[in-house]
């Protein structure tokens, strides 16, 4: 759609619109979800490692992204592989963001929140599901998490389940390092990952 | 009540294209949608057509997918939910197709001066001032939008409030792009002229 020049005399009619879309727009979310008809629920939430977006389906928690990985980009790919119908609906993840900010001021050790592992498939899935595990505090290499599951001598293809994970923070890829006692890359940054582990140690 | 669109200004999507996510189409396309519920209801009725406009919309998606042009096919759910609206109320439309003209007696346009920032208290006595000034500016376009013949209202309610390209007018208003560009012309003239008509301005314009 090519940008349209607005005549003068008609901006009068365009310049009082914010707040009327911002109530109408909390009005149509409201309805939407109530009719059941927002597939993909989204908020992004402030946190000690940069904006969070957080999707949830009906079945629960789908996707936690980093501002690294473009916002815009992943609710592009949300519509493309689960459905379209993408709302910001915040009410909708507001247990989600709650026991995330608990766990950012130390009063959460362990998430209780129903999650949508659809974005996982086979060996990746496999994999989320040993890194919780993990328990908070600790930290376990690439290779021990290969070593438990059905593939034990898997250990890169553990690194890049860990660098797909879908649920970082609430699935905590953040405690699988490397063995010789580096680190290891993370999709939120190696400076998200420090102060991750920083964090639970203290 | 077909919600798909048709006619030249609508073209298909290439097999493959990306359905963006709906938070997309409310956020780029709600502005210029509010403005022609606006100009097609008033202002106290256009939330109501407004949300039914993004429901039906919602519902429809993504069956809808191989809509290219998205502020279009908006444009026209929109169109319909005003025609049914006034349908409802006993009224004729105020834009509608070339086969249903606007009756000269029916005066289902009411602007309301003033509504826009009458419930808007937090930014002070200022802000209340400023806002009751700016509805009631806007009041006076609306007032004068109402006033031109249903050609030159929905080619200037179309172009320049609802953002289409002329040949989307066109097909709305069931004439040609050309008639439509000279149209919007044409009730942009007017509209000057209905907006000053104490100051005998030239209209070289």
């Amino acid at each position: 759609m090519d940008e349209h020049e607005l005549p003068a005399e008609l901006a009068p009619v365009v310049a009082a619109d914010a707040e009327a879309l911002n109530r109408l727009g909390a009005a149509f979310r409201k309805r939407a979800s109530s009719e059941g008809l927002v597939d993909v629920a989204y908020r992004v939430i402030d946190s000690p490692v940069g904006r969070l977006l957080l999707a949830a389906t009906e079945a629960g928690l789908v996707r936690v992204a980093f501002a690294s990985e473009g916002h815009d980009a992943v609710l592009e790919s949300l519509a493309a592989t689960i459905s379209p119908r993408v709302l910001a609906d915040p009410a909708r993840l507001d247990a989600a963001a709650k026991e995330l900010e608990e766990y950012f001021d130390r009063r959460r050790r362990h998430f209780d929140l129903a999650l949508d592992f659809r974005l996982a498939h086979g060996f990746r899935r496999e994999v989320l599901s040993h890194l919780q595990e993990i328990g908070y505090g600790r930290t376990a290499s690439y290779a021990a998490v290969a070593a438990l599951t059905s593939s034990p001598r898997a250990v890169r293809a553990v690194g890049t389940a860990c660098a797909r994970n879908p649920l970082p923070l609430v699935v905590p890829c953040h405690r699988v390092v490397r063995s010789d006692g580096g680190q290891g890359a993370y999709l939120g940054g190696m400076e998200a990952k420090s102060l991750l582990l920083a964090l639970e140690v203290a | 009540m077909s919600l798909e669109p048709s006619g030249p200004g609508h073209k298909q999507a290439a097999p493959g294209a990306a359905v963006p996510p709906f938070e997309v189409l409310v956020t780029q396309h709600g502005p210029a949608v509010l403005r022609l519920c606006r100009a097609m209801v008033g202002v106290l009725d256009a939330d109501d057509v407004w949300q039914e406009t993004f429901m039906a919309a919602l519902r429809a998606y993504p069956s809808s997918g191989n809509v290219r042009n998205f502020q279009a096919w908006l444009v026209t759910i929109a169109r319909n939910k005003a025609v049914d609206h006034h349908r409802k109320a006993g009224r004729l439309p105020l834009l509608s197709d070339s086969s249903m003209e606007f009756g000269a007696g029916a005066a289902p346009f009411r602007p309301v001066p003033g509504s826009c920032g009458s419930d808007d208290v937090q930014g002070g006595g200022d802000g209340v001032v400023r806002a009751v000034e700016a509805g009631e500016t806007a009041g006076l376009v609306w007032a004068a939008l109402a006033k031109l013949p249903p050609t030159q209202r929905g080619a200037v309610v179309y172009h320049h409030l609802a953002g289409l390209n002329y040949a989307d007018v066109s097909a709305l208003l069931g004439n040609s792009e050309a008639a439509a560009r000279r149209a919007a012309a044409d009730g942009m003239k007017a509209l000057r002229t209905l907006l000053v008509p104490s100051e005998g301005m030239e209209h070289d314009g």
